[in-house]
């Protein structure tokens, strides 16, 4: 079959991330063609600053080399403008008469710096800041002259002062507004960067508006004021701002406004021709800078792709200056109006300044200077629209679980040396991640994590990874909105539309709703197929059959992987309380099958280590005790302290109370683990305080917490209600975990499920309304009436192939 | 001829098909372990019913390959999460390492491997 001819102009980043993002998901789809007006191939445009300044090299910022094109069969046409489409023939005409025939075009022309039309633009020796050849032609200026000019106080502006100062030039920055980057920067912040960059060695000239450049010999001499002013120079350099490329496209008769005009599905008026990066228009904005263009990329390659599902709603974009010692952050409003609210920290001499801006409890905008670490993470709100609440009072302060434990307690990524252990789950230092994001031209989380195995074990280093990254790759970095995120590669659907879908639908098996809702692979992968049959059989747990080939191998074989192959044996022991006779018979089943360790578990109950996996279910059969599902994203365990009846503090009684507990939700699946406590008084022996629920008995009753963890990331569980007697104990608690097994995104814990909907939430569903709590806790005891003890099952032959080796 | 050189030879010259199991012995989507005298050999069904057998050692650490989850002709090792190619035991990228495959045929329901 002869296949669809893509011919894409400008070789940019958008482009040629949208190419990545289209081989990705239709390999086969399109014979590609690629025109560039420049001579490079795809580079990091972002990164010229740092190559200007002399701390990269040009082959450092390469993201796609030749050879990349060569090897997905993309012809690259390099140094080949194109000059005219001829739409009616549909086909492109290049500046030296290269014609090409399309069926589909993508446009990624970028943008043009704006020059100011003014006498003298035209002088040898005046620049503009755009691209590799503007790069290297201030380079060499900076080898042969002394004294450069910078017309404009902007991001791009600061950068390129930054630059040629440390190159060697005396540098003076000419801004027409009273303050620097007044589009990113209030007027505190501004002044503060503008002494740091004076110290720097940098003059400024504010409220300045150039007339005229004047020449001498053809060569510029120096820059003249509208006030009559002037300054010498040697190397005028404009960067006033940029405008979107839409020339082409204009003669093209394609719609453009500013830019070439498209819609959500990055189309532009012509249904055969696409557009994206910062020559679009897109519901009347332009985008300058990167991170907005991958999301257009990905919306773009999704159509051209055939799946027809992306769309594209616009970007709340973040900037990032990248002078190295200079750390600064803005996103969003940060100006406020009449109906904001801002909170402010401000210490002039220890150089940091923090501006939140609020609205309706929530974070609109942002500017940071000289701390800039909780970027990223106040961003991550503005986009999600998390609403504050409690956060409220230490908000200012940043994100202070940021990694718990495996790296020596940092918090701040720029202050660790590169040899630091940044993940001490797979070892891996903050230098390497750094170069693999600059090697590989990473921007992404999960690119980071696939390269690096970072943050990709326990993830508690994820903050961490995420400032490298932020801090690595600048204002390229966006975090993925949490609202947006798909739940895996495989489908660009999120956790909660799954979820949805599979109850509104009715969906009933694995393939069945991967058919409805378009799956790309035929069966998924590791990592949605254990998620999908949790959401099936959570929705409705009657009809669906189990997949046991959807489980980790932990759920099939019903014991804990070890590393050496062999699995662990954890009966259940209800409320941390066992016998005589139970013990007897674990002692006995430890010999029979010389079983190598045994241990007692920080959830009060018998660990047997290092049982082969042919032997678990005659070890099963000799303990004649019920699965501890030590081993499942379930309820583990309900751990007791001794409580009224023996204890002499002891107000309740809790270890009854923790038996009867974890009777009832024993066998209870859910996203995560879930782990439980009781204790019988506040002076809380059981640890309740750190769980997902933990139960707390007092003298008139019992108080009830949630979202708990000790574990992956300490965090102190909040309090829910206070109620009188056991049986209002089970219902709460029930209620919540069955919110939690209904709502959270599978593999979180009940605390990143109560962060993200907000405890208010929570309790107008189980404290606040009798009716929705009672309901909850039916559907937890219905979906609780089906599971059989799987050991149980085991011994009795069931899914014996499991337990079986073949032989030869 | 050097001494793995000789090994492999010889190994080749005494190799030949026997029978493992029915193909439905296998689930969907899963794998048996064969024991042999090397290490357990992972025989894997796909949901087309294509078989592979592939050394039952992740080239990461040396995690029990039959106990993944298997999709399209890939699996996941339970340890670490490697991807492993079904079809010529080679991990994904970026990851780097390759374990060792083993031909295997069906005939008539029953599944062979070369030994």
């Amino acid at each position: 079959m002869k296949r669809t001819k893509l011919v894409m102009v400008g070789n940019g980043m958008a482009g040629a991330r949208t190419l990545e993002e289209l081989l990705r998901i239709a390999p086969d789809l399109y014979d590609i063609t690629v025109f560039g007006a420049e001579r490079h191939a795809n580079y990091n445009r972002i990164l010229l600053s740092p190559v200007l300044a002399g701390e990269m090299t040009l082959k450092d910022i390469m993201l796609n080399e030749e050879q990349w094109y060569a090897q997905n069969g993309i012809a690259l046409h390099l140094n080949k403008p194109v000059v005219k489409i001829d739409r009616a023939a549909r086909k492109v005409i290049a500046l030296d008469g290269t014609e090409e025939h399309y069926d589909r075009l993508l446009l990624a022309t970028g943008s043009q710096p704006v020059i100011l039309p003014i006498p003298g633009k035209d002088l040898e020796g005046v620049l503009s800041y755009r691209d590799i050849a503007d790069t290297e032609a201030m380079i060499e200026a900076s080898a042969r002259y002394k004294r450069a000019v910078v017309i404009g106080g902007g991001l791009l502006g600061l950068e390129a002062a930054n630059g040629l100062a440390l190159r060697g030039m005396d540098v003076t920055v000419v801004h027409l507004m009273p303050w620097l980057m007044e589009r990113q920067l209030d007027r505190t912040a501004a002044g503060m960067l503008q002494r740091s960059l004076e110290t720097k060695g940098l003059r400024f000239l504010l409220e300045h508006k150039t007339s005229e450049i004047v020449g001498g010999d053809g060569r510029v001499s120096a820059v003249r004021f509208d006030n009559g002013s002037e300054i010498a120079a040697d190397l005028v350099v404009m960067a006033i701002g940029i405008k979107p490329n839409a020339a082409l496209a204009q003669s093209a008769g394609l719609h453009c406004t500013r830019g070439v005009v498209v819609s959500d599905t990055m189309q532009t008026h012509d249904p055969r021709i696409y557009a994206v990066g910062e020559c679009i228009a897109h519901r009347g904005t332009t985008y300058g800078l990167v991170a907005p263009l991958f999301e257009m990329a990905k919306v773009c390659a999704n159509h051209l792709g055939r799946f027809g599902i992306g769309r594209y709603e616009g970007s709340v974009t973040s900037t990032k200056l990248k002078v190295t010692g200079i750390d600064l952050f803005s996103a969003g409003d940060f100006s406020g109006g009449v109906d904001t609210e801002e909170i402010v920290l401000h210490d002039a001499v220890g150089g940091v300044y923090k501006k939140l801006v609020l609205r309706n409890d929530k974070i609109i905008g942002a500017v940071l200077y000289g701390d800039t670490v909780d970027g990223a993470w106040y961003f991550q709100m503005l986009r999600d629209g998390q609403a504050i609440g409690d956060l409220r009072d230490h908000l200012m302060f940043g994100q202070s679980h940021l990694g718990n434990s495996g790296h020596q307690g940092q918090d701040k990524a720029v202050a660790m040396p590169d040899t630091m252990e940044v993940c001490g789950c797979n070892g891996v230092a903050k230098g390497t991640i750094v170069k693999a994001i600059k090697e590989n031209g990473l921007f992404t989380l999960d690119d980071v994590r696939k390269h690096t195995k970072a943050s990709s074990s326990c993830g508690s280093c994820t903050g961490l990874v995420e400032q490298i990254l932020a801090s690595t790759v600048g204002g390229a970095y966006t975090p993925q909105a949490n609202a947006t995120k798909p739940m895996c590669g495989c489908t660009d659907f999120t956790h909660e539309a799954v979820r949805r879908a599979v109850r509104e639908q009715k969906l009933l098996s694995i393939p069945q709703a991967m058919h409805f809702l378009e799956w790309r692979t035929p069966n998924g992968c590791a990592s949605c197929r254990p998620a999908l049959n949790y959401y099936l059989r959570c929705a409705w747990p009657h009809e669906v059959q189990d997949d046991p080939q959807s489980r980790f191998i932990n759920e099939r074989a019903h014991g804990n992987i070890q590393r050496d192959g062999t699995y662990s044996v954890v009966p259940r022991m209800f409320g941390g309380v066992t016998s005589a006779a139970e013990l007897r018979r674990i002692a006995d089943v430890v010999d029979k099958y010389k079983i190598p360790t045994v241990k007692v578990t920080g959830g009060q109950r018998i660990d047997l280590l290092g049982v082969r996996k042919e032997d678990l279910p005659k070890v099963w059969a000799d303990l004649d005790m019920p699965s501890g599902y030590a081993y499942a994203k379930a309820l583990r365990t309900v751990k007791t302290c001794v409580g009224s009846e023996w204890c002499r503090f002891g107000v309740q009684d809790s270890t009854q109370m923790g038996i009867d507990l974890e009777r009832k939700m024993s066998r209870m699946y859910a996203p995560h683990k879930v782990k439980m406590a009781v204790s019988g008084c506040p002076r809380n022996c059981a640890e309740s305080g750190i769980k997902d629920v933990g139960v707390i008995g007092v003298e008139s009753g019992w108080e009830i917490y949630v979202g708990g963890n000790g574990g992956i990331k300490t965090e102190v569980a909040q309090f829910l209600v206070k109620v009188k007697t056991a049986e209002e104990v089970m219902e709460y608690a029930g209620a919540f975990i069955q919110l939690y097994r209904e709502e959270a995104r599978y593999l979180d814990r009940t605390v990143h499920y109560v962060h993200r909907v907000g405890l208010d939430y929570v309790k107008k569903k189980v404290v606040d309304d009798p009716e929705s709590r009672r309901l909850l806790y039916a559907r937890l005891l219905d979906a609780l009436s089906v599971e059989k003890d799987p050991w149980a099952e085991r011994i009795a032959g069931a899914a014996r192939h499991e337990f079986e080796e073949l032989s030869v | 001829m050097k001494m793995n050189e000789l090994s492999a030879v010889q190994e080749a010259a005494t190799m030949q098909w026997k029978r493992v199991c029915r193909v439905e012995e296998i689930p969907h989507l899963g794998a048996r372990v064969v024991k042999s005298t090397g290490g357990g050999i992972a025989v894997f069904r796909n949901a087309e019913d294509e078989i592979f057998a592939l050394h039952d050692r992740c080239p990461h650490k040396g995690g029990p390959l039959s106990q993944g989850i298997v999709f399209a002709r890939t699996v996941a090792c339970p340890l670490h999460n490697w991807h492993i190619g079904l079809c010529d035991g080679k991990a994904v990228a970026p990851d780097e390492g390759c374990t060792r495959r083993y031909e295997v045929k069906v005939e008539q329901g029953e599944v062979y491997l070369l030994v």
